[in-house]
């Protein structure tokens, strides 16, 4: 039965990855990408991690999928812009990634990756936000800290490139 | 987990700390201080990071703090050193440089500060997690502070951006490998759970192949350079000193960790590759920068070829190689900081630094000249300078560990190199002068300018005459790494 939802929820991922890099319409390549993270986040919730499944839902479907929209419709990209700036690289990159997706299946199918077992066990997971709400304000207060100076740093130089952008 | 086995320990952070305050506090500074006077803040950072810098050897810990994320060793302790002067400096140059390039601000100076401290979070990384958060600090301060150039600014950090990005994924997914192999991001657990790995894993080759290609582009290996010429040209002149010297600096302390402290026992393995982009970077770098027209460009191609160089002393895995490594950090700070000093004051301000703006440049300004000759003299690798000692020691442990043909390719590249630095030499000193006068410097220009110089020349021939003080720290500073 999960291994059933699983292939479907994948399927369902792949596809729409796939629309997303090949239609034409911008507007529509940005819904498409949403289908394809809320597969993910369909995967997460398989794998039994809960919390993270609302994260992707929150952050990438929510925000990141919202501003992206909002980008594409005031920036006005007329379509086919994405094909333009391809140049003549679509070839060289196609054949890269086909590459890619072999030495993939090759490792896969020769039983080469297989993932380990994590340190959690399926009790402790039933607690998946406290667990992770745990780790992140004691083992992992350091790097915690350091990405708030990164969202510093994010911010005031977004304010900064755009502010003197505009005294120009 | 209990709070006594996280390890809190203030004092391993002290120096950091004290950088992010500084940071912090010329951040709020710039609230009260007037459009025309920023120029202050310039002064308040650079002072500030010389009066950080006595700090930093006094707060030693050789055990892992933070639940193992920080490691406050001498190690990082030299790399500090490195970042704080190589940022001061820049820092020093750049209070004139934004006044003649008219965008004086205030972020400038501490996103470099904070750019500064990214530097000491990836050197004192004891985690992978720990590192990739340092390494996006900086990188990120990075980004800004190459768009800050008005006009070109623009184009070199774009493509300095995307593929950064594109270069911390490539990391991030390495990571992600070797927690899958080790199921720890820790540096020292890693290296104890490796041992009892079978050779033939596939999720460490992945690793091992992902970490290093994450690691080559920040450190502009062939074939992970492209961004590096565009974004140098693009930069505001002080900041590509620091991105060329400090940026470079940290990802090699990272590099050096990961790959000596956590993966020693497949050293047969990552040896071979880097290898090959170290011997590939030497002469890629070297014959590039042959047709360069742009000094700037020049300087990346020259720094590219001098990343190659470096690489060696990691592929060597030995005490000898790693010491040279740190040695030649801190005399590349020296030297390369000086010639961009040069060049950000030989440029005759219409934006584009060319290499025909020093012809003839001994005539009008003798000393000027006389250090830009010193400095290149120092990156070729001649002696009595510091630049012949660093290239002398990485060769000397290659050559002891049995890398013959590596040294006979980095002897090469020089030789290459050798050309286009005596090509400057030769501007400057055989070419009449041509074109318009030079501008008359105010004497404010001159002192901040004269400073710097007189310091990186007197640090390029100090570590040149007399090198023997800097490399017995070197080699007590990578003690720790080698005695796990």
């Amino acid at each position: 039965m999960e291994q059933l939802f699983f292939y479907i929820f994948s399927i369902v991922a792949i596809v729409s990855a796939i629309l997303v890099v090949s239609v034409r319409n911008p507007v529509h390549s940005a819904l498409y990408l949403i289908i394809c993270f809320l597969q993910v986040a369909a995967m997460f919730v398989l794998l039994r991690s809960p919390f993270l499944a609302a994260v992707q839902v929150f952050i990438y479907v929510g925000a990141v999928m919202v501003l992206f929209l909002f980008a594409v419709m005031v920036l006005d990209l007329g379509k086919e812009r994405l094909k333009d700036s391809m140049h003549s690289q679509s070839i060289l990159g196609g054949a890269l990634a086909i590459v890619l997706f072999f030495i993939a299946f090759y490792l896969v199918y020769n039983g080469d990756i297989v993932a380990p077992l994590g340190a959690y066990t399926e009790t402790a997971l039933m607690k998946n936000t406290e667990v992770i709400g745990a780790a992140l304000y004691t083992k992992y207060i350091y790097p915690f800290e350091v990405v708030s100076l990164i969202l510093l740093v994010a911010l005031v130089g977004a304010i900064t490139l755009v502010m003197r952008h505009k005294d120009n | 987990m209990n709070l006594a086995s996280l390890n809190i320990n203030i004092y391993s952070l002290l120096p950091l700390l004290m950088v992010v305050g500084l940071a912090l506090f010329v951040l709020v500074l710039d609230f009260f201080i007037p459009r025309g006077g920023k120029r202050a803040l310039g002064y308040v950072s650079a002072l500030g990071l010389v009066c950080i810098l006595p700090f930093v050897p006094m707060f030693i810990e050789t055990v892992p703090s933070y639940a193992g994320f920080v490691i406050a060793d001498t190690y990082s302790a030299f790399f500090n050193v490195v970042f704080l002067v190589s940022s001061a400096f820049a820092i020093f140059i750049s209070i004139d440089y934004l006044r003649r390039l008219g965008s004086e601000s205030g972020e400038y100076y501490y996103i470099m500060l904070f750019a500064t401290a990214g530097m000491m979070i990836m050197a004192s990384a004891n985690d992978l997690i720990g590192l990739y958060v340092g390494l996006e600090l900086m990188s990120m301060s990075f980004y800004i502070l190459v768009a800050l150039r008005p006009g070109k600014g623009a184009e070199g950090a774009l493509k300095y951006f995307v593929l950064g990005a594109m270069s911390s994924g490539i990391l991030l997914y390495g990571i992600s490998f070797a927690y899958g192999f080790s199921g720890t991001t820790n540096v020292n657990e890693m290296a104890a759970i490796v041992y009892r790995l079978p050779d033939n894993n596939t999720y460490l080759y992945l690793a091992l192949a992902l970490i290093g290609a994450g690691f080559a582009f920040k450190i502009a290996a062939f074939p992970f350079h492209v961004w590096s010429p565009d974004a140098y040209e693009g930069a505001p002149t002080p900041v590509t000193a620091l991105l060329s010297v400090g940026s470079k600096a940290a990802a090699f302390a990272v590099f050096l960790r990961v790959f000596a402290v956590a993966l020693p026992a497949f050293h047969g393995q990552w040896s071979d590759m880097l290898w090959v982009i170290s011997a590939a970077t030497m002469i890629f770098g070297s014959v590039v920068a042959i047709p360069q027209k742009n000094i700037i460009r020049m300087l990346a191609y020259s720094s590219i070829a001098h990343a190659g160089v470096i690489l060696m002393g990691i592929v060597v895995n030995s005490s000898a190689g790693a010491s040279a490594v740190l040695y030649y950090s801190l005399v590349y700070a020296f030297m390369n900081v000086g010639a961009f000093t040069v060049a950000a004051l030989a440029s005759r301000g219409d934006g584009g630094e060319q290499l025909t703006d020093l012809r003839g440049l001994a005539s009008r300004r003798p000393w000027l000249a006389f250090f830009m000759a010193l400095f290149m003299v120092s990156l070729a690798g001649i002696p009595p300078t510091a630049g012949f000692m660093a290239k002398f020691f990485v060769l000397a442990s290659a050559v002891h560990a049995g890398y013959y043909w590596l040294a006979v390719i980095a002897v090469i590249s020089t030789a290459i190199a050798l050309f286009f630095y005596a090509r400057v030499i030769f501007y400057m000193y055989m070419r009449d002068y041509e074109g318009a006068e030079l501008p008359e410097r105010s004497l404010f220009t001159c002192v901040t300018y004269g400073v710097v110089l007189i310091l990186t020349a007197v640090g390029t021939l100090a570590l040149g005459v007399y090198p023997s003080a800097i490399l017995d720290i070197a080699v007590r500073a990578v003690g720790p790494l080698f005695t796990i």
